[in-house]
């Protein structure tokens, strides 16, 4: 049997049938553009929370003191206990070859109260660079300056939520607020960055970091360092550098604090949304599986309305091999058909949803070569049986079959 | 040239046997127009399978053209069928929604014969079969049963086989469209001198070939040549 003949073959009898291929190529369709979209849609999903990472300062090295210990995570490790970070590092870290700037930092929770209204935020000493590193921007006023943390200065700047926290609707520049019975004065006024962000600047308020160690804390530790690295390729030479510098100042032979890149929070993002795709394109696929059920359904019930004709087909000198081809390549075309209509109706609903504003999605080659690969391979499981029962008909029971 | 000797078939089911075929022997000349009769359950449909390869007898020699069908596997039997034998059931068996010359192209898909020719070959072959070339395009649910028999006829002479296979051909036409169908199978026999087997179980149809056998409880019991043979004329 030639190949043309095959598909002619399949041609007459997909059209013979319309709705009933229509509404099997259906199952499919729903099958292979859910998977595509919800594919589309982790992948966006993931672009987006990787560039607003980025977003919150690029290059960041981030130093924090004790270990974060592998598998439990950054938070639970209990950092603030640890007391290894001295303001000694920083000009050590400052000095590495590839360091644009370093943000050291000395946070604290404390009571804050200004005009009667009361609060408890955290206070963070940082210096001029801390605007630098952490891509700080100013809805009014000044930052801290260098000048104010030589001096131990009494100057405060607060962040978006903190500030209408203690001020309402007032302008907060020029007022007094209180950290721990301490005055200060409001020199400048962050504008909000929206989202809760990593370090939350929205909710914070930042002092001179001299001021915060011998005035308001009364130690001489740090809570953090940011180091802001000045190309994106160098980040893994100046993590390696800072370690050796660090372990060399802090003279111990096992890390006593931990360096954290962008990429490793990134990495770890990552891992998670990608589980999270997996799950969504998985829960698609049990449709696909659905569909594909289907096929052999239809595949069946075709096999067994048309014994006659395979009978026939047989006594007119059809082998096995012809019968099945023909009905394997009817359950393939059908899930092929499918699939083609199923990747242009994941595409435009990945479209939609882009355009509605929803969320920035991607569709991957990879995906649509995915499914049109699962698409064929479907049709030639869910087809297989139902062709192979055809190929094996008696020609003379089929062909008194009525 | 057709040689069977010492046929049987046994069908099991379960611990029961059963001897559709009791060691049939005959043999049938090229260009015989042969009948076999026999009342239902005789064996003559066990016999009409292995004549036309559809089956394979369980002891026995089934020589066709010289070369012995009965141990053959699926595949050599479907080749068989393909080259060497042309049916006309009494169902008739059209492609439904498919047009007449269609359906009589189909066996030489199989054949893997190109486009062309297979259309020049299907329309002789309805021309032998006696259709009006008018009905070539016609869907094969738009024609009458004589019709449809010609197609299914045509069907059968379209790869030049050495053998017609016709089983009950008459049995769902009227009286006259059954003559009209008989008298083609006269005329093919006559003019083309093709090999022609038609099973049956009425006497007035048989009586139209040369020669009659009769089978009963799966054993011939009469081999008998028709001297007055009934004669269709005019088809």
């Amino acid at each position: 049997m030639k190949i043309r003949d095959i598909f002619n073959e399949t041609y007459r009898s997909l059209s013979a049938n319309k709705a009933r291929s229509g509404l099997t190529m259906l199952g499919i369709i729903i099958g292979i553009s859910s998977v595509i979209a919800m594919v589309s849609i982790g992948n966006g999903a993931k672009v987006s929370i990787q560039t607003s990472i980025e977003g919150l300062g690029s290059n960041l090295l981030t130093i924090l003191p004790g270990i974060v210990q592998p598998g439990r995570g950054i938070v639970s490790s209990g950092r603030g206990s640890a007391q290894t970070l001295k303001n000694k590092d920083v000009d050590i870290l400052r000095a590495i070859d590839g360091v644009a700037a370093v943000s050291p930092e000395d946070s604290r929770r404390f009571q804050i109260v200004a005009e009667g209204n009361n609060t408890n935020t955290t206070t963070t000493g940082v210096v001029a660079d801390y605007a630098v590193v952490h891509n700080i921007n100013l809805a009014e006023g000044t930052f801290i300056s260098d000048a104010n943390d030589r001096s131990i200065g009494r100057q405060a700047v607060l962040g978006a939520t903190v500030a209408t926290d203690l001020f309402m609707d007032q302008d907060p520049l020029g007022k007094t607020v209180r950290i721990n019975k301490v005055n200060f004065t409001v020199v400048g006024l962050l504008a909000s960055k929206g989202g809760a962000g990593f370090s939350g600047p929205d909710d914070m308020i930042f002092v001179p970091l001299s001021t915060m160690q011998k005035i308001l804390s009364g130690d001489d530790y740090l809570s953090m360092i940011a180091v802001s690295v000045a190309d994106k390729n160098q980040m893994a030479d100046v993590k390696e550098l800072a370690t050796e510098a660090l372990l060399n100042q802090h003279n111990v032979a096992e890390a006593d604090f931990s360096i954290i890149s962008q990429e490793d929070i990134l990495g770890t993002l990552s891992t998670v949304i990608d589980t999270f795709t997996l799950v969504l394109a998985a829960i698609a696929s049990i449709s696909l599986l659905v569909g594909g059920i289907g096929i052999m359904n239809m595949m069946l019930t075709t096999v067994t309305e048309r014994t006659k004709e395979i009978g026939l087909r047989k006594a007119i000198g059809a082998k096995r091999k012809d019968i099945n081809t023909q009905f394997l390549v009817e359950a393939v075309m059908l899930t092929f058909i499918g699939g083609g209509i199923g990747i242009i109706l994941g595409w435009l609903i990945c479209f939609a949803i882009t355009h509605l504003g929803i969320l920035e999605t991607q569709v991957s080659l990879m995906s649509i070569f995915l499914a049109f690969g699962v698409s064929a391979g479907i049709g030639i499981i869910f087809g297989y049986y139902p062709a192979r029962r055809a190929g094996m008909l008696n020609p003379i029971d089929a062909l008194r079959y009525e | 040239m057709i040689t069977l000797k010492n046929i049987t078939k046994t069908y099991k089911t379960g611990d029961v046997e059963f001897n559709a075929l009791n060691g049939v022997s005959f043999t049938v000349a090229d260009g015989e127009f042969v009948a076999i009769m026999g009342p239902s359950g005789s064996g003559k449909s066990t016999l009409m399978h292995m004549l036309g390869a559809l089956d394979s007898p369980t002891s026995g020699t089934y020589l066709l053209d010289g070369k012995d069908v009965s141990t053959l596997s699926d595949d050599e039997l479907a080749d068989i069928r393909r080259d060497k034998i042309g049916f006309v059931f009494q169902s008739f068996n059209l492609l439904p929604r498919t047009t007449v010359l269609r359906n009589v192209m189909l066996p030489l898909v199989y054949a893997g014969v190109n486009m062309e020719e297979r259309e020049t070959r299907a329309k002789s072959a309805l021309h032998s079969a006696g259709l009006d070339e008018g009905h070539f395009h016609n869907l094969s649910n738009q024609i009458s049963g004589g019709q449809i028999q010609r197609v299914a006829i045509a069907r059968a002479l379209v790869n030049n086989p050495s053998l017609i296979l016709a089983d009950e051909p008459t049995g769902n036409l009227d009286s006259k469209t059954g003559d009209i169908v008989i008298g083609t199978f006269q005329r093919l026999n006559k003019e083309l001198g093709r090999t022609i087997i038609l099973i049956t179980h009425e006497q007035d149809v048989a009586e139209h070939a040369d020669r009659i056998l009769y089978i009963k409880d799966g054993k011939l019991i009469e081999d008998k040549t028709t001297h007055t043979k009934r004669i269709i004329k005019n088809i």
